[in-house]
């Protein structure tokens, strides 16, 4: 039955990937079913809750409104990315470290388009401002913390890892 | 997720004239799609009624922004993302930069394209107001021809617009000559982000010696579509600014205004905002920085 | 007394137990799972409010042979949901009484077919007339519920209201209003069922409360204890929202498994989750209340409706709560509290952070201000004439034993906020400014637990076990969804038992491998399960001195005596069921006596800024003070804090259900309208620590507080702002336009 779709190729958390799927199948249900990475969240189907967030080719993007044929040939990043080399007692990103530290998540269902959310703010502002944080992860509703300990993980994530740092992606827990 | 995506097709030919071509060779059967920031929400509610889908996204000739001597043109493909990151539109044209940043949330301005935006026809569409005050043209084609209209007759109706079957938004024209007006744009919405704009009022006015020489008002969700308050804006043009003009303003708008009642406000709250939205920056005309 | 004690794990900041599974992306939520052969269930409900059910019909256009369809009359056991009357049936049976109420289930191996078919099913209806609101269904015009659509009426009395009125220096009523509130737990309810013979059925699904799923399961299915296993998955925040609606969904996709022969999946979509599940419950409270010439509470009359929905479900208890919590913290000789939850065809109310408090507490805090302006007395000096303090009565006349610091919370406020100095100047630059401001306050307590005989009816068991391979587990069916349970009872059991935290673990949240200790549930997990952690760990050092020669106080000393204790003995697991602390007193009819076994106090502040462009009210700061015991973990506790200040400020401000029809219209994450990143102020949180002596390690509840003051603090400082009263939440730009035109304080728009 999938012969009837195309091949789409993608780059996801840096392994080359192929995937037969119709071309208008949410990147979301790609990533979820197709390739079994369920840390990607729905929470609303309609862009509005951030659960969904991955990077792709750098930008930050809703992967539940984005038709995967869209996604041919595309770098995807989702939080299974995010710390690459993880395993039990292995390396957490410093934004995961933080979010542990200071609370930032707490039921966890937000957390890694939170997560993917800040990754992306870091990149285009390594010091951001409290006012950069906020607009920065605006599109990720989180409805246990009130956002505070969100905005404490990121301010400590940026200043305790200096931005090269923060580059290698990861660093020993 | 209630849409099944096995019943839409969905084809890239990845260039501007493939696009043109498909459009040409069946007219009406394709519906373009480009960030998917709308038609991938109705999808999601089963309600994308478009077996056919052609996808402008990585359509290079759609996006980007440069300048002529007299405009900035912005391909329709250009995101929000990328509005606000051309310095061209940051320094020139505040309000529209100032519009790319209302738009949803950074994960909505890197796929949402200005065509997108306008295609839609949203009455509360968050760049409509910028582009109207900016007096911009829009430059459609298709594989026949192309051609440019001001944007205030784009929206012809509710969701409706002069696009025929064929036709592409190709690109926006933003005339350069609004360094000296005085400029003003806000948005009500439902919260200060990732909200529908309840009501929002763009102006820009070129004064001369205290007397409005030139005016222009551009709203979102006032009507069925976003508009020019042309009415409002003879009220006011080649009048000097006082307070009684205020007033007059007030009543013009009050009059022009024709919201609705809908899931997010009421017809009363936004003409009221409206009316104290066009106060707030006739005052700010006036010298006075807020009213007392 | 492990109270004063120093502790090591106990107040360290140590890591979320389960953090490192949920930021990698591991952690597995129910719609991350998959079973062998799993189909897919949907759900036809009524379009209608309440009617008879004519017919159902399937159109020929579908082939219904490749599907599973499941009726009211394929229910094995009762068809109701056994909460606390069983009045809600399962599925529909010849009647609906709300809109979106479950008639009919479908199951498919393929989603899509399956949102078909739902379509294709044809409902008939004889429509009856139906009631949406509190004043329909007081009016009884139409009777929808029982013999005048009460579903729980209670009167609280003390002294002699009636003596006082004639005599009063001050009298002044008031009315106010809360409206419905959605959880909106980002990870909608979801649920997997699997049936077979021998095991009977299994569910695994995002949930609060393991046996109380279970109880309804063994009811529906007419199936004995073992035949019915419960298992919690990760669950993606629930606030009550997944206390009493869980129960029905696991019926549904248990009776559809059962049927179909294969493993179902339910996993509600947000639009169906929106429209189909439980609120908060929407109430009308009228205050009239008697004072002396200087400020002191003489009577204190309350009327206090609550909207049910079409079932009973919680809403007894919920009304009881409101009930108890409508005086506030205050001293009044003479009081008079009739309550009455009334039932209209709306979609069952449920359970709720608070769960009626913050509707009580609301109109009471709301009320303190108009007093204050009508007699002239500043809000925060009237608050402190009245406040209880250790020793005083409350409305129940339950004896404050414990000590009562809101002095100290009131000052500690009113600092950290800079209250007075900025009232002082928002009243001199508020006339001059198109941006109003203003500083609101709250007081107010919070009953941990549940209510008067409650935690005695509930007869929790909780405790501890050693595995073999040298892991102390914790062995409860409270749940973690957010607020820190794991975390928190692992630390109790760390700090008790003298090892390492990092030593201990949940057992899993599985009605099969965990005792009953109640529902997680009334902030009751660190007070009272935490308690019985404690006790329990206790308990299994006294055996292990007892009987495995346990002598020195190291971890390895420990893990040795378990491993002698295991020979002999074969398991190593200590049990404590609950015992209420000495000297209480409680009496379900009267209402009198100790409501709560503890409570915990705070002061909110929030201050405001009014927009009289916009007629927009924006949180620009807010500091929450409380008294809630030991704080156990000060991250967690802090983000409890924060999160419901949060949610209190979508309450007050941004939050609506829209009903067209009984239906939600507006049920859209676009449309309904929580606080973002962008909007929520920074939120100040400070504890003052009292031990509880009889809370785990001195806790008390933490979970439910936050969410009481956020609304009256910010509505009193709206009231500040622009001095008008505002006595209705939610507060939308909108509704204060109307509030301010209705008062002739906007200027008339010209007719058009």
């Amino acid at each position: 039955m999938s012969a009837r779709w195309p091949t789409i190729r993608m780059i996801v958390n840096g392994e080359q990937r192929g995937i037969q799927a119709p071309p208008m199948k949410r990147l979301l249900d790609v990533l979820r079913q197709d390739l079994h990475l369920t840390g990607t969240k729905e929470g609303c189907g309609e862009g509005e809750c951030g659960s969904c967030s991955v990077r792709m080719n750098g930008e930050l993007v809703n992967s539940c409104l984005i038709p995967v044929l869209q996604a041919q040939g595309a770098e995807i990043q989702t939080v299974e990315g995010l710390a690459p080399k993880l395993e039990p007692g292995g390396t957490l990103h410093p934004l995961q470290e933080a979010f542990l530290a200071c609370g930032g998540a707490q039921c966890g269902i937000c957390t890694p388009g939170m997560l993917m959310a800040a990754a992306q703010l870091l990149e285009t502002h390594p010091r951001p401002t409290l006012a950069e944080i906020r607009e920065g992860l605006a599109g990720n509703l989180c409805r246990c913390t009130g956002f505070m300990r969100i905005f404490e993980s990121v301010l400590a994530a940026s200043t305790q890892a200096s931005q090269p740092a923060l580059r290698q992606a990861h660093h020993a827990r | 997720m209630r849409g099944n995506p096995e019943t839409h097709e969905l084809v890239a030919p990845g260039s501007l004239a493939a696009v043109l071509h498909l459009m040409a060779v069946e007219p009406g059967a394709w519906t373009p799609i480009a960030g998917g920031t709308e038609l991938m929400v109705a999808h999601a509610a089963g309600r994308l009624n478009a077996p056919k889908l052609v996808s402008l996204w990585g359509v290079p000739e759609l996006r980007f922004v440069h300048a002529t001597d007299e405009s900035i043109v912005v391909g329709a493909g250009a995101t929000f993302a990328d509005l606000r990151r051309s310095a061209l539109i940051t320094e020139e044209l505040p309000l529209l930069a100032k519009a790319a940043s209302w738009i949803g949330s950074i994960a909505n301005q890197s796929r949402a394209t200005l065509g997108g935006n306008l295609v839609n026809g949203s009455p509360a569409a968050d760049s409509s107001p910028a582009l109207l005050v900016y007096d911009a043209e829009i430059e459609i084609i298709s594989a026949r021809d192309s051609r440019r209209i001001p944007y205030h007759k784009f929206h012809t109706g509710y969701k409706r617009n002069a696009l025929a079957v064929d036709e592409l938004l190709y690109a926006v024209h933003l005339p350069r000559r609004f360094g000296h007006h005085r400029q003003y744009l806000r948005k009500v919405g439902t919260r200060r982000a990732m909200a529908i704009s309840k009501v929002a009022l763009g102006a820009t006015a070129f004064i001369e010696t205290g007397v409005i020489r030139e005016i222009r008002l551009g709203a979102a969700s006032l009507a069925a579509f976003p508009t020019r308050l042309h009415r409002t804006e003879d009220a006011l043009l080649n009048k000097p600014i006082t307070n009684d003009l205020i007033q007059t303003g007030r009543n013009a708008i009050l009059t022009e205004a024709l919201p609705i009642d809908d899931i997010r406000s009421t017809a009363e709250y936004r003409r009221r905002v409206a009316a104290n939205l066009l106060e707030e920056f006739l005052f700010e005309l006036l010298g006075v920085e807020k009213r007392p | 007394m492990s109270t004063t004690a120093t502790t090591r794990i106990v107040g360290a900041p140590v890591p979320r137990k389960e953090g490192v599974d949920k930021l990698v992306g591991r952690a597995q939520y129910v719609d991350d799972i998959e079973r062998e052969g799993m189909w897919h269930g949907a759900t036809v409900r009524s379009t209608i409010p309440r009617g008879i059910i004519r017919s159902i019909t399937f159109d020929p256009c579908i082939n219904w042979s490749e599907f599973t369809i499941v009726t009211a009359a394929d229910v094995p056991g009762k068809n109701h949901i056994q909460l606390i009357v069983a009045d809600q049936p399962c599925l529909a049976d010849g009647k609906v009484n709300h809109c979106d109420e479950a008639i009919l289930l479908l199951a498919h191996p393929d989603k899509h077919k399956l949102l078909e078919a739902a379509g294709a099913v044809r409902i008939a209806y004889d429509p009856l007339p139906p009631v949406f609101t509190i004043e329909e269904s007081e009016k009884q015009n139409e009777i929808i519920h029982g013999e005048d659509n009460i579903l729980k009426s209670f009167l609280l009395e003390k002294g002699d209201v009636d003596s006082v009125w004639a005599t009063a220096a001050h009298k002044i009523e008031g009315e106010y209003r809360t409206g419905a509130q959605e959880h909106l737990y980002i990870e909608n309810n979801g649920m997997i069922a699997e049936w077979n013979r021998e095991d009977g059925i299994t569910v695994w699904g995002s949930l609060q409360c393991p046996y109380y799923v279970h109880k309804t399961l063994r009811a529906v299915f007419d199936l004995p204890d073992e035949k019915v296993r419960v298992i919690q998955t990760e669950t993606g925040g629930a606030f009550g929202g997944k206390e009493d609606y869980p129960s029905i969904l696991a019926s549904h996709a248990a009776l559809l498994a059962m049927k179909s022969g294969h493993p179902v999946k339910m996993a509600y979509d947000r639009m169906e989750d929106l429209a189909a599940t439980t609120k908060r419950h929407p109430s009308r409270v009228r205050h009239r209340t008697a004072l002396d010439k200087d400020g002191k509470l003489l009577a204190m009359e309350i009327d206090l409706a609550i909207d049910g929905g079409a079932y009973s479900t919680l809403s007894s208890t919920v009304l009881s709560r409101a009930t108890l919590h409508s005086c506030g913290p205050y001293v009044c000789p003479n009081i008079r509290v009739r309550s009455r939850a009334w039932a209209t065809n709306i979609v069952p109310y449920g359970a709720f952070r608070g769960f009626g408090a913050p509707q009580a507490i609301f109109a009471m805090e709301r009320h303190m201000d108009e007093i204050a302006a009508a007699i002239g007395i500043d809000p925060v000096e009237l608050r402190r004439r009245n406040f209880l303090h250790e020793g005083d009565a409350n409305a129940t006349e339950q004896r404050m034993r414990e000590p009562v610091i809101l002095d100290r919370l009131l000052d500690r406020a009113l600092k950290e906020s800079d209250y007075h100095a900025k009232r002082a100047r928002y009243a001199r630059e508020n006339p001059i400014n198109s941006v109003k401001r203003g500083m609101g306050i709250a007081a107010f307590y919070h009953g941990s637990g549940f209510t008067g005989s409650g935690e005695l009816y509930l007869n929790s068991l909780a405790g501890v076990d050693v595995t073999v391979d040298g892991k102390v587990r914790v062995l409860v069916s409270n749940t973690e969804f957010g607020q820190g349970t794991n975390t928190i009872l692992t630390q109790i059991a760390a700090e008790a038992l003298g090892i390492d935290f990092s030593d201990v673990i949940m057992a899993p949240a599985d009605t099969a491998h965990i005792p009953n200790s109640g529902p997680t549930v009334a902030s009751r997990t660190s007070m009272v399960v935490g308690r019985l952690v404690e006790r329990a760990s206790l308990q299994l050092l006294a055996m292990l001195r007892d009987h495995a020669g346990l002598g020195g106080r190291s971890r390895g000393d420990f893990f040795a005596a378990c491993a002698r204790y295991r020979e002999a003995h074969g398991k190593v697991e200590s049990l404590c069921r609950y015992e209420a602390p000495p000297g209480i007193y409680w009496n379900d009819q009267t209402y009198h006596g100790e409501a709560y076994g503890a409570y915990a106090w705070a002061i909110y502040v929030a201050q405001v800024a009014v927009d009289t462009v916009t007629y927009s009210a924006d949180v620009e700061d807010f500091w929450a003070v409380q008294e809630v015991g030991r704080v156990l973990h000060p991250v967690l506790a802090k983000g409890q804090i924060e999160g419901g200040v949060a949610q209190g400020i979508g309450y007050a401000l941004y939050e609506k259900v829209l009903l067209e029809n009984g239906h939600m219209a507006n049920n859209q994450m676009t449309n309904y309208i929580i606080p973002t990143a962008e909007d929520v102020p920074p939120i100040h949180v400070i504890f003052e620590q009292i031990p509880f002596r009889y809370g785990g390690y001195g806790a008390k509840g933490i979970g439910e507080l936050p969410h009481d003051g956020p609304a009256p603090a910010i509505l009193n400082a709206i009231r500040d702002a622009i001095g008008v009263p505002v006595n209705t939440i939610p507060l939308l730009p909108e509704d204060l336009l109307a509030v301010l035109a209705a008062r002739k304080c906007v200027e008339e728009p010209v007719a058009q």
